[in-house]
């Protein structure tokens, strides 16, 4: 059970929706993570390949961050068989359904894609099913 | 100047993910469990991005270009199609399994190496299935 943190939450999603509307206003683009990666893999990283420099960034700054002023959020993972299982559904379902929670969720919602708002819809709707079944059915993860 | 943005960006997002606590699994399930210990927080985290990522979006249209030589996106308004539909059913299941998404799997790297590599190494091992599989299709 974690904490009720909605400061936390509003200030880091500022941080994220000034990162997509830089992604918009700068370079044209959406800041969509799967998208990034998924093109990235055939070594399709963009103009000057700014899908890799942005890459650099989303990985050093949260280390970086942690060094300066850890969060007390902390970190609890499921175990690896289901890390696996998830990894291999999400890179699958994120490439077959055009995006992720970053791609429709956020920028995709702000330009008001009907796309985009129906993902987000059925993503976050099947993340809420699958928890309630494993925890409440199966009694997985308490 | 792009290279620079998209640094920038990175450093925005890794930045915002780490603040709202989207680097804790155990915290993205527990905003996915509304019928159990429900931590609505991440409720926060799209109400806040979602209009900030608004006002991006329509500087650049009202602009016509970009601040930089890149064009300006130009989506079509698309159908929801088969594809939409069960590839987010698929990434909402995983979602819910592992309490990752591909940018906090990402963004957790360097901080939990052994676990985010896992899921790291997972997801690109699905995206690749998934493209190779379309690859066969079209052939």
């Amino acid at each position: 059970m974690t904490e009720f943190t909605p400061v936390a939450g509003a200030v880091g999603g500022v941080l994220i929706g000034l990162s997509a509307a830089l992604g918009y206003l700068a370079l044209g683009k959406v800041t969509g993570i799967s998208g990034i990666i998924g093109r990235g893999l055939t070594g399709a990283f963009g103009h000057q390949n700014w899908g890799l420099w942005f890459l650099i960034g989303l990985i050093v700054t949260p280390w970086v961050v942690h060094q300066i002023a850890p969060s007390e959020h902390g970190f609890q993972a499921p175990g690896t068989a289901a890390v696996i299982a998830a990894g291999l559904l999400v890179g699958y379902g994120t490439r077959m359904g055009s995006g992720c929670t970053s791609g429709h969720g956020i920028c995709g919602m702000a330009r008001v894609s009907v796309r985009s708002i129906v993902a987000t819809m059925i993503f976050v709707g099947a993340g809420v099913v699958t928890v309630a079944v494993m925890r409440h059915v199966f009694g997985v993860f308490g | 100047m792009i290279a620079v943005f998209a640094l920038v960006m990175g450093v925005l997002f890794g930045a915002g993910l780490y603040v709202a606590g989207m680097t804790n699994p155990a915290k993205v399930q527990g905003f996915l469990d509304i019928s159990g210990a429900w931590d609505p927080s991440l409720i926060f985290v799209m109400a806040a991005g979602i209009p900030v990522a608004w006002v991006g979006y329509q500087l650049m249209k009202r602009r016509g270009h970009t601040l930089t030589t890149m064009p300006m996106l130009e989506i079509p308004q698309g159908v929801v199609d088969r594809p939409l539909v069960v590839g987010s059913v698929l990434f909402g299941a995983g979602w819910g399994i592992g309490g990752f998404c591909p940018g906090p799997g990402v963004a957790s790297l360097l901080l939990e190496p052994a676990t985010a590599g896992v899921f790291v190494i997972a997801m690109i091992a699905g995206m690749l299935i998934h493209d190779r599989k379309g690859k066969t299709a079209n052939a």
